[in-house]
């Protein structure tokens, strides 16, 4: 009896250890942070074959497409598998994993700095100089978002910044301007946010200013002259007073017009891309908004009564908080050459050019305005300006294009840190509590400060404790 | 519900006489009998086991490797480093913990107990629909088949606190409604109320439960001069118990493991930024941390608690069920 226990329990231990020693085995990484592109040989000239397969993009538009098919020929006999739809991170990291990366990423600008610090991509260096890429020509911000550790890491495109939106008949009726609500004059803010809200909490008819809280932010603490973020990306700065200050004042928009919860259930319940949208309705009177929206009001509701200014620091100097996309090159692929390549292409100016032309004559066979593009390339942008944006387009759709113009040269970004998720969930989260209602600012901006910088702190030493 | 046990077409033990323990299961069986059953055995073996196959690669080694996981800090790209119980430390430190356990433990307090009732009432009215019960079964089922994606948006829809379906009618009765969608003590409310939704699947099920209960009862309960209500505690509830129970347990488990609808609205596409900590669920905290921090030790470690918290309510619900649960045919 005890003999069999005896054996019973050995076979059990075996099995353990087997077991164990199965698990670790199975739980693989990439180690160390990934391969480098410096291995490849990045030769313009040189004549590329093979495929690639690329995740996060589409061809969804007109843009892409053209860019896409100047791509395609740059690179002649290269089979190129698009995995479409935003980037999925599990699944990207998943792929990098288990070795099986995809050849380029499509990725958001404030994810690069973590998936460097974690290895999943490599630095861009040597393709930058072998392929002759020019990052001068990138926006300063944009090239600040994806570059880590003096490495950049992305080639970045497009730039999404903020103007000021309103409604030019509810601003007449109650006697305000748009100068006004541009941010550089809180005070003006709230009287004139007085002025236009009609009806309040649950019968709240219209909204008079909406401050865009919790994603604008980072917006209005750069009015109020801070940043969330140091510029080397170690330290939270969410507890500055003028973090803290700039918090109070959005918050306390929403509380002159009867609470954050009835202005967002009344934001909510607008048909935001249809012709029934808030300002052709005139049920807000102005909000600050990113510069594609623009295209959806001269789409869905040209005639609407718009007002537009880019947004103001209180010195009255134009502000925008930029981001965008970027290409970036997972580690572990054989094909850097390639994606590098096709990098290159999607976002030099002669590309960005061809897209644009493709657009403006799109939009004036469809009898449309061209608004502009902007690529987060300073040279494309402004050579798109020149060639076709028509001096003549009508107000206020003129005035937009000045406005989106204005602030895409007066951008800032957050620096590549390696705890992007962390940060920003910090942050947002910590907003989202003060708009219901269960903390106040300086208490949750103190909260979020903590949570912030242990997840820097711990990311930054895994870093480090790499590069030693 | 009837349920009833062969063996080779003979009883494993003396009726109402529970087999001695640690005695053999075959009963005694002559060598021939035993044989066969260990043919009959492999057999059953084999057939199953693709499905052992699938649970076993899909399920349980999975289960198994979260355990070894949860000892890490693992970062999906970097190799695990072994941590022992610090996942587990800081589990107790981390006052989301206790606020998505709460968060939890209210929504399936009250979610559980109104869709139990709800179905019941439903199963009921159902049973009584004669002819069209079809008609309405299938009506009642549809909702079920929504993806709970679309419930999450259409919760943002129905409950909007300035125009949505539900304040509107509250309104036409002089009631002005809540921000179910953002008042922070009326988010939950409204998530439970959203979850009766897809309350079809469990009205199938005890209408199914019903249609077994004997007439028979019902006649002489009927005769001997009993209402509708007494003839539904005395007769109905207790016949159609187990089923009931099903559904309850089921529920439950469920109930622990809510996400998508709250994760669509709060926390994804219907609220890209926007997020309310009443909405916090266990299960959501658990994926934000796995998925957006990328840390899977300690949102393994967080699988585990969860995994733990469900037995423990589980094995209660089935020790309680003992004494409130009826299987016909069972022997007490």
């Amino acid at each position: 009896m005890r003999r069999t226990t005896t054996r019973r329990a050995a076979r059990w231990t075996a099995l353990a250890v087997a077991g164990g020693l199965a698990l670790t085995a199975c739980a693989q990484g990439t180690g160390t942070g990934g391969g480098e592109a410096d291995d490849t040989d990045f030769d313009p000239e040189a004549e590329l074959e093979g495929s690639i397969s690329i995740m996060g993009f589409g061809v969804g538009d007109d843009v892409a497409e053209t860019r896409f098919q100047a791509a395609q020929e740059e690179l002649g006999e290269v089979e190129i598998e698009l995995v479409e739809g935003d980037l999925d991170i599990q699944q990207f990291l998943s792929a990098v994993a288990s070795g099986n990366p995809p050849d380029l990423i499509y990725a958001n600008r404030d994810q690069i700095g973590t998936f460097a610090s974690r290895g999943a991509i490599v630095p861009l260096d040597s393709c930058i100089e072998g392929e002759g890429i020019d990052t001068d020509v990138f926006r300063e911000p944009a090239l600040a978002q994806v570059t880590f550790n003096d490495s950049v890491y992305g080639i970045p495109e497009f730039n999404q910044v903020q103007v000021l939106m309103a409604n030019q008949d509810l601003l007449d009726a109650a006697g305000v301007t748009v100068e006004d609500l541009n941010g550089s004059d809180w005070a003006a803010v709230e009287s004139a946010t007085d002025a236009l809200v009609v009806g309040e909490g649950g019968g709240l008819q219209v909204i008079g200013f909406d401050s865009k809280l919790p994603e604008f932010l980072p917006l209005w603490s750069k009015i109020n002259g801070a940043d969330l973020l140091s510029e080397d990306g170690r330290t939270a700065q969410l507890d500055d007073p003028a973090v803290v200050e700039a918090l109070e004042f959005a918050v306390g928009i929403y509380d002159r017009q009867g609470g954050f919860s009835a202005v967002k259930a009344y934001r909510d319940s607008a048909d935001f891309f249809g012709g029934g949208n808030q300002f052709a309705t005139g049920v807000l009177g102005a909000m600050p908004m990113e510069q594609w929206y623009v295209n959806v009001l001269n789409d869905v509701s040209p005639d609407a009564p718009m007002a537009f200014d880019s947004m103001r620091t209180k010195d009255g100097d134009p502000v925008a908080y930029a981001s965008g996309s970027a290409w970036a090159v997972p580690a572990g692929t054989d094909t850097a050459d390639i994606a590098c390549r096709f990098a290159r292409v999607m976002t030099q100016t002669e590309t960005w050019m061809a897209a644009a032309q493709n657009r403006a004559e799109t939009r004036e066979a469809e009898g449309q305005l061209f608004t502009g593009l902007l690529t987060g390339n300073a040279e494309a942008d402004e050579q798109i300006r020149d060639e076709f944006i028509t001096g003549d387009a009508p107000e206020p759709w003129a005035s937009a294009i000045e406005a989106v113009y204005e602030s895409n040269d007066s951008t800032f970004s957050l620096p590549a840190n390696p705890a992007d998720a962390e940060f920003k969930a910090a942050w947002q989260d910590a907003v989202n509590r003060v708009l219901n209602g269960q903390a106040e600012p300086q208490a949750a901006l103190e909260e979020a400060q903590e949570e912030a910088q242990t997840a820097l702190d711990e990311a930054w030493e895994e870093w480090d404790a790499e590069q030693d | 519900m009837a349920t009833t046990t062969h063996d080779g077409g003979a009883p494993s033990g003396a009726a109402g006489t529970p087999p001695r323990r640690g005695a053999r299961s075959d009963g005694g069986l002559p060598p021939a009998g035993r044989a066969r059953r260990r043919r009959d055995t492999r057999a059953a073996l084999l057939f199953i086991s693709p499905w052992i196959l699938g649970f076993a690669v899909f399920t349980l080694w999975p289960v198994i490797y979260s355990g070894y996981l949860s000892f890490t800090d693992y970062d999906v790209l970097t190799d695990p480093e072994w941590v022992g119980l610090e996942n587990y430390e800081r589990m107790l430190d981390d006052s989301d913990v206790r606020l998505a356990l709460w968060n939890t433990f209210y929504f399936t307090a009250i979610h559980v107990p109104l869709l139990v009732v709800v179905s019941l009432a439903l199963a009921l009215l159902l049973n009584q629909a004669g002819r069209s019960a079809g008609f309405f079964r299938t009506a009642f089922f549809l909702p079920k088949m929504t993806p709970p994606v679309a419930v999450g948006v259409l919760l943002l829809l129905l409950f909007n606190g300035q125009n949505g379906l539900i304040n509107q009618v509250l309104s036409w009765f002089g009631i002005q409604g809540p921000a179910w969608t953002t008042d922070p003590d009326w988010v939950k409310p409204g998530l439970i109320l959203i979850s009766l939704w897809s309350v079809g699947s469990s009205v199938i099920i005890l209408l199914a439960a019903l249609r077994n209960v004997p007439q028979e009862l019902y006649d002489s309960a009927r005769v001997d001069g009993a209402g509708f209500w007494r003839v539904t505690t005395r007769i109905t509830i207790p016949m159609i118990s187990g089923a009931l129970f099903f559904v309850f347990i089921v529920n439950s488990i469920a109930g622990f493991q809510t996400f998508t609808e709250a994760y669509t609205a709060y926390f994804g596409s219907g609220n890209s930024t926007y997020s309310n900590d009443a909405a916090l669920f266990f299960a959501i905290y658990l994926f934000r941390q796995a998925f957006e921090f990328l840390n899977m030790g300690y949102a393994s470690a967080l699988a585990w608690l969860l995994f733990v918290i469900i037995l423990a309510i589980t094995l209660v619900q089935l020790r309680v069920s003992k004494r409130f649960v009826y299987y016909e045919g069972e022997q007490r």
